[in-house]
């Protein structure tokens, strides 16, 4: 994620510590700490099992059930690629194949350069205007072989 | 000064409707024309988004789809006294597509400027909330009863019992959560309502919640639906601005309040009960049932979870009478369903209507066939674990019994249409492994059981024992069916099992070639 501040202890603490009122804050945490970050780091996750007063281990298998947590440092920009059945069904599954392919990528993949990591989606509800894509964020929808090269060479810059 | 609305709904923002709001803008400043730019939600025609609509005299007057290089033609024509344009489509409430429909969840939909109270209300929002006041939570609950209405999730749970059941579980705290996980591909109702009425949403949550005597709601919304986050949640501070939330709402005395919560990319978590487990911080693992969330929900206490399609209509029911509401549809499918009609189709969108159409009628009539203009092959209805179902199907009414009857579901009410270039056991694979993807791992069916499938399907295409792999595959279907936990082990067999009776000659490609 373009902007993901260094990680420091302290400011995992404040943003630990800024939910803690909620009821059943886990979830609102590690989408606060990944905002701030660009992903959940590890030491992240063991002060927050100190802070809601559970095991390491549980902690680790919340941040670990969720697609949407990273582990580790991801691109600078993130392309969420849907290949639910309604893109599939404009042929979303082969335009991704190819695209992957020229970037030399998987799933979960990130350009060499740190520029652009390429996710699979499960549909974002713009199943009239397939195939649909997430850029940052942003929505596309109809995305051709065009747009998806536009997208690498942008995120190159 | 002229009213323009361009829809603030993702799919119009995909399709450049933020881009196209502010060329509007740029273009009215150097002519000086005076404008106000209302940010609405969709109208659901959204093979036609973005949408710009002009205020008249004579009514709303549509064009559409507008891209940032027809701005300056549009003035040139104008479009803001409704003048004629190429895109013009006319008076929007005259277009066919809205003239057939019957609006109950969708009427203020792409109406409205969705952060209005004003406009939500001058459109008989609250309506329903004080008529719930006034009767008392018993007679609200026998009143959502009476209607008919069910769990637009996919269940079809009556919500009225649903609410009785939660209202009589003895408990010091009571919860309405919202599943706004709305993870079915070819589904959008529910993020469309989210960013297009989110007040009713709120509404119906409030409603819920002096019934069933509980103060707080939560909605856990999925985090593919950024728009709607962001929508939403400037709903709820207005909804608080206007003293709709809080310690005393609306001064009836009754203390509610709301929270929206974003998942993490869980489709199982659409199931209510791993819902719940995750609004607990926890990993989104099914329960078993019973007991049953409306028992023993949120942190233990008796819970609501209803769809946002349920919850959202519940106003509507307050104030027209249950009465209006079960007057419309067929059999036990009482009122409308929002249809989402997406994929490989000419007319994509959502189109509420009353319960009783034809398969046929839905995807030929009102999606106008496919997009690529070639034979529709099938359809899957209800989400990546709905039927594929063929056109000499198409005579199948939609409805809850009869496609239960057909071995299928409707589920949250959304169709994807395929034409003739679809790969059906492809498709059976794919549903297949995106049980294995998204499976929660409790029960071992579901679990291991894609996962065996993904790979018995990839032997039945490459042609290896086929006769032979189709059978376990069936075997499989069935152990899936019957010992899956929830409905995701529970009904990933039903695009397979679907695939294979209808379109078997795609199981046997590979023999086929290999024979040649």
């Amino acid at each position: 994620m373009a902007g993901a501040a260094q990680y420091s202890d302290e400011r995992a603490r404040e943003i630990i510590a800024a939910h803690m009122g909620l009821e059943g804050p886990a979830m609102p945490i590690l989408h606060a700490l990944q905002e701030e970050f660009g992903y959940v780091p590890d030491a992240a996750v063991k002060q927050m099992a100190e802070a809601l007063n559970i095991s390491r281990a549980e902690m680790h298998g919340v941040v670990t059930f969720y697609h949407d947590f990273h582990r580790a440092p991801h691109g600078r920009h993130t392309l969420k690629i849907c290949r639910a059945e309604s893109c599939q069904s404009m042929g979303a599954e082969r335009q991704a194949r190819n695209f992957l392919d020229k970037l030399k990528l998987d799933w979960g993949g990130t350009t060499p350069d740190g520029a652009l990591s390429v996710e699979a989606v499960y549909c974002l509800g713009l199943c009239a205007h397939s195939p649909s894509a997430l850029y940052d964020g942003e929505p596309i929808g109809r995305v051709d072989a065009g747009k998806l090269d536009e997208i690498a060479e942008e995120a190159r810059d | 000064m002229a009213k323009i609305y361009i829809p603030l709904d993702m799919a119009a923002v995909a399709m450049g409707a933020d881009r196209l709001a502010a060329a509007v803008a740029k273009e009215a400043a150097a002519r000086g024309d005076n404008v106000e730019i209302v940010r609405n939600g969709s109208r659901g025609m959204l093979w036609l988004e973005p949408l710009i609509e002009v205020e008249t005299p004579a009514g709303r007057v549509g064009y559409g789809p507008a891209k940032v290089n027809d701005v300056a033609s549009l003035f040139d024509a104008g479009f803001l006294s409704g003048g004629a344009h190429a895109l013009s489509i006319g008076k929007v409430d005259d277009h066919p597509w809205m003239k057939r429909q019957n609006r109950i969840t969708f009427a203020r939909c792409g109406v409205i400027d969705p952060l209005s109270m004003d406009d939500y209300e001058a459109h008989g929002g609250g309506a329903g909330l004080a008529r719930a006041f006034q009767i008392g939570p018993a007679a609200t609950i026998e009143e959502v009863t009476k209607s008919g209405l069910r769990g637009r999730g996919g269940a079809g749970f009556p919500t009225g019992i649903k609410w009785k059941t939660v209202a009589d579980a003895p408990a010091d705290r009571r919860y309405v959560v919202v599943n706004a996980d709305e993870g079915d591909s070819g589904t959008f109702a529910d993020r469309m309502i989210m960013e297009g009425d989110p007040l009713a949403l709120i509404e119906g949550m409030i409603i819920c919640g002096y019934a069933i005597n509980g103060s707080k709601g939560f909605v856990y919304l999925r985090s593919e639906y950024p728009q709607a986050a962001v929508v939403f949640g400037k709903a709820i501070e207005v909804a608080r601005n206007a003293g709709w939330l809080g310690d005393n709402v609306r001064g009836s005395g009754f203390a509610f309040d709301i929270e929206l919560r974003i998942g993490a990319g869980a489709y199982v978590c659409g199931e209510e009960t791993s819902l719940l487990e995750s609004l607990e911080g926890k990993r989104g693992i099914v329960r078993a049932k019973p007991p049953l969330p409306a028992h023993v929900g949120l942190f233990g206490k008796p819970t609501v979870v209803n769809n946002v399609l349920s919850m959202a209509t519940a106003p509507m029911i307050l104030e027209k009478g249950s009465q209006h509401y079960a007057e419309l549809g067929v059999g036990r499918s009482r009122g409308t369903m929002p249809l989402q009609i997406a994929g490989n189709v000419k007319y994509g969108g959502l189109c509420e209507v009353p319960f009783g159409l034809t398969l046929g009628e839905i995807v030929n009539d009102i999606g106008g066939g496919t997009l690529s203009g070639r034979p529709v092959r099938a359809v899957q209805v209800g989400g990546p674990l709905g039927a594929y179902l063929p056109p000499w199907l198409f005579d199948t009414v939609f409805d809850y019994e009869a496609f239960a009857a057909k071995d299928s579901l409707i589920g949250h009410g959304g169709l994807v249409v395929f034409d003739d270039t679809v790969d059906m056991s492809w498709m059976a694979r794919f549903g297949m492994e995106f049980c294995a993807i998204e499976s929660c791992g409790k029960c071992t069916p579901c679990r291991l059981g894609s996962t065996r499938g993904v790979e018995t399907i990839d032997k039945i295409r490459s042609g290896q024992d086929v006769d032979a792999n189709i059978e376990l595959l069936k075997d499989l279907c069935h152990t899936m069916k019957f010992g899956s936990l929830c409905a995701l082990g529970g009904f990933a067999p039903y695009p397979v099992e679907s695939a294979l009776r209808h379109f078997p000659e795609d199981f046997r490609k590979p023999a086929l070639e290999a024979a040649e």
